[in-house]
């Protein structure tokens, strides 16, 4: 054993209770609620669609909460508008 | 076509989601791909033992109803980009799976992992049996204890009647992982034994996994344990008992209670 597995030793219980005050913290407040992320998604989707047609596959959505800020990360591919039309016969 | 594992139990809180993280983690770490899913809707706690709590967006109900694509439900561990979490829903109940779902989404994984591990809900219902569903093999996590093993039992009972292969007259193949065994109580004849255990389900051995403080830090970390202290006991047991799954022919070893310099000073103390 190490000095290193020591200090991990002592410092595994506060690294618990952060994680579940931020856990709970989010799960108190959206309990009963809709899921913001998914009316964000449902949302930037419609307006993206009523431009281009992109298929769900090239949509991706990535979360981070953090105690004072969470990340949403919305990627989205959009065919080159030479591609359109291949997409569209295709 | 991967293997579909399903980690069940009958009994509450004798270790199955500990186990799944655990094994799943051992397979992934030899460069396998590996997808482990919480199937336990309504109280997921996958998420948390892995460390991904903050970052679920879409979870096992939604890619059922068509709310998500597969791809964008799983999470992929930060430490082994061979592994991956699918969570289940806390906001919805188990009525919210369909077998048609389930096994579609099986299907699907099956076709793009090497392993697939199913972290059952306790019980015996619906839920329990739609994680055992389109198993291959089974894990029945067992403490050595009288109730634990008597709902192991009725667990075995339940692979060998629902599951699809059952019903297609083959077998899923079960393997029993003993888990929390104290070696100082067994060795005083307080818990039941190894043999005892095994005799009386009449099925083989994945592995015993000690009690151990190492479970407890590795989730309070978020971490499964055999990636946290790969070194330590109970992440040794389940690194050998991974090797077990994949077919390695690693002889199974009872732990004893070794009693250390410390441990005398400190027992003849407190006497
Ligand atoms: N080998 C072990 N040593 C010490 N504690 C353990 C061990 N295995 C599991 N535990 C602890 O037992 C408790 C239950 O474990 P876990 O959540 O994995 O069980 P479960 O079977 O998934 O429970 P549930 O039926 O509620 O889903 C947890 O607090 C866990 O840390
Ligand atoms: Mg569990």
């Amino acid at each position: 054993m190490s000095i290193l597995d020591l200090f991990k030793r002592r410092t595994s219980a506060p690294v618990a209770r952060e994680r579940l005050q931020l856990l709970l913290a989010y799960e108190r407040q959206s309990r009963g609620q809709p899921d913001l992320v998914s009316i964000l998604r449902e949302e930037i989707m419609a307006v993206i669609a009523k431009h281009v047609q992109i298929d769900q596959d090239y949509l991706q959505v990535s979360m981070d909460r953090g105690a004072t800020m969470s990340t949403l990360e919305i990627d989205i591919q959009i065919p080159n508008k030479s591609a359109a039309p291949l997409a569209m016969a295709g | 076509m991967g293997k579909v594992v399903v980690v069940t139990s009958g009994k509450g809180g004798v270790g199955k989601t500990t186990s799944t993280a655990a094994l799943g983690a051992a397979v992934a770490r030899t460069g396998k791909k590996v997808a482990l899913v919480d199937f336990d809707v309504g109280l997921r706690n996958l998420d948390l033992i892995m460390g991904a709590e903050r970052r679920v967006v879409f979870d096992l109900v939604n890619v059922i109803q068509g709310t998500a694509k597969l791809s964008q439900a799983l999470i992929r561990d930060k430490r082994l980009e061979t592994l991956y979490l699918l969570p289940a829903s806390q906001t919805r109940d188990k009525d919210a799976l369909t077998e048609e779902g389930v096994e579609e989404v099986i299907a699907r994984l099956r076709s793009v992992f090497d392993y697939v591990f199913c972290d059952s809900p306790a019980g015996i219902e619906r839920g329990a049996q739609l994680a055992m569903r389109f198993a291959d093999e089974a894990v029945i996590v067992t403490n050595p204890e009288v109730s634990s093993v008597r709902d192991s039992d009725r667990i075995i009972g339940l692979l060998d009647a629902r599951t699809m292969k059952a019903e297609q007259g083959e077998l899923v193949q079960k393997h029993v992982l003993v888990t929390r065994y104290d070696a100082a109580r067994a060795s005083r004849g307080e818990m039941l034994s190894i043999d005892d255990v095994l005799e009386i389900l009449s099925t083989p051995l994945l592995g015993i996994i000690p009690e151990s403080q190492d479970v407890l830090r590795a989730s309070n970390l978020g971490s499964p344990v055999t990636l946290s202290e790969p070194l330590n006991g109970a992440a040794k047991a389940y690194l050998e008992a991974a090797r077990r799954l994949e077919g390695e022919d690693l002889p199974v070893v009872v732990p004893f209670e070794r009693k250390g310099f410390l441990d005398r000073l400190l027992g003849r103390r407190a006497a």
